[in-house]
């Protein structure tokens, strides 16, 4: 399913945080967001898992008008990992999955089997079926990380919108989770800050700066160092991956007079 | 705890660890030093042996008091009560004690037992707080105004044994309008603020009702707001309990067939966003179904505190987290808590009546202290 972002501009509480974003994740794509803090990423992602509505421009998930659907009907085609402090609640991480099963119930979202099964194939594609009765508060990051994945996926989405999915996790934890991301071939919008990571793992990459949208395109294309010191304030050194020939940074400070602000 | 290194799922992306993949994931067993899980017990079969448990209650707390009524005569008269029959012209005294005080009483108990229960669920989703209770949104205090103006000043007398529950009601509803006006802001409800709002509010409205007692030159009428602001069942009759038990009744209707959007809501506002679930409506509707239940609980029982915040833990604590079955046990066991708590409240120290809320404290705390400290409870991330 291909999501179309188009003139979107969000305003929080009066002030616009994001200004005319274009962006479109074809059908299968894993789109990458980056951008330094408070470049409106995560802003923007609010806004297309609905957390936000837009104050111009649409959200469209194959033409369709995401913000004008029921709440459940969306949800039935989009699932996000929002970034989100945690709970206070110890759900077990079945019951945590099994919520992904909500915008498909009616009533008192009583789970039949077919639910059920629904979220054990979930638990089991991220690899978390031994963890389904441990308590989610007791998981580790990473195995958190997986579960959440696994309630996105039990949703049966067909986009998926992951907000700094790797934060707080090693590095190992970190690939593993953009593979299992890369494995479900759902259409992935990412917000991320390891640009590296970015660049080994999205088809394509949007650079955010300010609330808008400073350069995208293929990774390669877009990560060059005068963008880099532009939008990130940082002297980067592009080197080729030594088996994918991906491109690889490696970063330095800039020289003090250059630095932005 | 992370794991090692090599044990995670099959990945895929192996060009940037080219290292040879590990065992599969169902190889790798928890660590048993790790907590494990919470406890999920069967819910239906513990639902069933609690109804079970309350119905003995109630006879229980029909059965039992300061006046001796021994158990045949007790049976036989409830039997009468609720099928009809005739008795004898000297068992009338006993008759009225057991159907028009006793019976009516453990009912009433069972009632705001399950309703304070399941508010108290609903209001610490609400505000996503382990300490929430009823009484954190401020309503209960409020009602506490209006019961004391009843009290010390006879407001409201042309309503005769209305005015209380009347006059309790009403104020309850006033100050949810006016907590909800306060705490509102142009991103809705917010937990931080409900909380402060609700806290200031019911500083507020304690200094109200302290000021009332005080000025109030009756030392009887003094003691029956004591008496009201720590909870006691002394006042009911038939009359008070259906408009409790509708309410209640209601609530619990609307609260678990809302379960499953609980469960997202305690989540955080984005989870449930992307789930499909608008929190701010869904904390609008909360907010409205347990003020208006703890106005209509408060107004026949007084503040009767601890049963909102400790029996939705101890459910927890049963059957674990998911809103689907702590909304189903948690009432059935504040009923039966609350059944025993005032039967202890009326033959501990007969004749004399003890407040209800000072018999579930002495009670609860302890017992809740016990079973906090066992392990596999989790509320709050590092219990």
């Amino acid at each position: 399913m291909r999501l179309d972002i188009t003139g979107v501009s969000v305003e929080v509480a009066g002030r616009r945080l994001v200004h005319d974003i274009t962006l479109t994740a074809g059908s299968g794509r894993l789109i990458g967001l980056v951008g330094p803090n408070g470049s409106g990423k995560s802003t923007l992602l609010r806004c297309v898992y609905r957390a936000l509505r837009p104050a111009a421009g649409a959200v469209r998930l194959d033409g369709t008008d995401l913000h004008a659907l029921p709440a459940r009907e969306a949800a039935r085609r989009l699932a996000a990992l929002p970034q989100e402090g945690g709970t206070d609640f110890d759900f077990t991480a079945a019951e945590v999955v099994a919520m992904g099963r909500l915008p498909h119930q009616r009533g008192s979202g009583a789970a039949s089997a077919a639910d059920r099964d629904v979220c054990a194939r979930a638990l089991a594609r991220v690899g978390a079926a031994h963890l389904a009765r441990r308590g989610f508060l007791g998981l580790s990051g990473g195995e958190k990380q997986r579960v959440l994945i696994a309630r996105a996926l039990a949703q049966e989405p067909r986009v998926l919108v992951l907000d700094e999915p790797t934060n707080h996790l090693d590095i190992a934890q970190q690939l593993e989770v953009l593979a299992l991301v890369r494995d479900s071939r759902l259409t992935v919008l990412a917000a991320l800050h390891d640009l590296n990571l970015a660049a080994v793992h999205c088809d394509e990459l949007y650079v955010l700066s300010g609330g808008r949208i400073a350069a995208s395109g293929p990774p390669h294309d877009v990560l060059t160092p005068p963008l880099l010191a532009e939008v990130f304030g940082v002297r980067a050194h592009r080197v080729p991956h030594p088996e994918t020939g991906a491109v690889q940074l490696l970063f330095d400070r800039l020289p003090q007079t250059r630095t932005p602000a | 705890m992370p794991p090692p290194p090599g044990s995670g799922p099959p990945l895929l992306s192996v060009r940037t660890r080219p290292e040879p993949k590990a065992s599969p994931p169902l190889a790798r067993t928890a660590d048993p030093a790790l907590r494990t899980g919470p406890r999920t017990a069967r819910t239906l079969p513990l639902a069933a042996a609690l109804t079970t448990v309350l119905l003995a209650s109630l006879l229980c707390g029909t059965a039992l008091g300061a006046a001796g009524i021994g158990w045949p005569q007790v049976l036989r008269h409830l039997g009468a009560g609720l099928t009809g029959g005739t008795l004898r012209p000297d068992e009338a005294a006993a008759y009225t004690i057991v159907w028009e005080l006793r019976f009516p009483r453990a009912v009433l108990a069972a009632v705001v037992g399950a309703g304070l229960s399941a508010i108290g669920v609903a209001v610490q989703a609400l505000v996503r707080n382990a300490l929430a209770d009823p009484f954190v949104l401020g309503i209960s205090s409020g009602a506490a105004v209006g019961a004391n103006a009843v009290l010390l000043f006879g407001a409201l007398a042309s309503l005769g044994v209305w005015a209380l529950s009347v006059s309790a009601f009403a104020s309850a509803l006033l100050a949810m309008a006016l907590v909800y006006a306060a705490a509102r802001t142009a991103h809705g409800l917010t937990p931080m603020r409900l909380v402060l709002t609700g806290t200031a509010m019911y500083y507020g409205f304690s200094a109200v009702t302290t000021l009332m007692v005080f000025t109030a030159d009756r030392g009887e009428a003094a003691r029956s707001a004591m008496m009201w602001l720590l909870g006691s069942l002394g006042g009911a009759g038939w009359g008070s309990v259906p408009i409790a038990a509708l309410a209640v009744a209601a609530a619990l209707v609307h609260l678990r067939c809302s379960a499953g959007r609980l469960n997202a809501l305690a989540m955080g506002d984005e989870t449930a966003a992307a789930l499909g679930v608008d929190p701010g409506r869904l904390r609008r509707e909360l907010f409205v179904v347990a003020a208006a239940a703890t106005g209509a609980v408060v107004a026949v029982s007084g503040a009767i505190g601890f049963v909102g915040l400790m029996v939705p833990h101890a459910t927890r604590m049963l059957v674990g987290a998911d809103h689907r079955r702590v909304l189903t046990v948690a009432p059935l066991l504040g009923a039966v808590l609350l059944v025993w708590v005032d039967v202890l409240s009326r033959v501990l120290l007969a004749p004399v009546e003890l407040p209800v809320g000072v018999v579930t404290a002495v009670l609860g705390v302890p017992c809740f202290v016990l079973l906090m400290r066992r392990r596999g409870y989790t509320f709050g991330g590092g219990a």
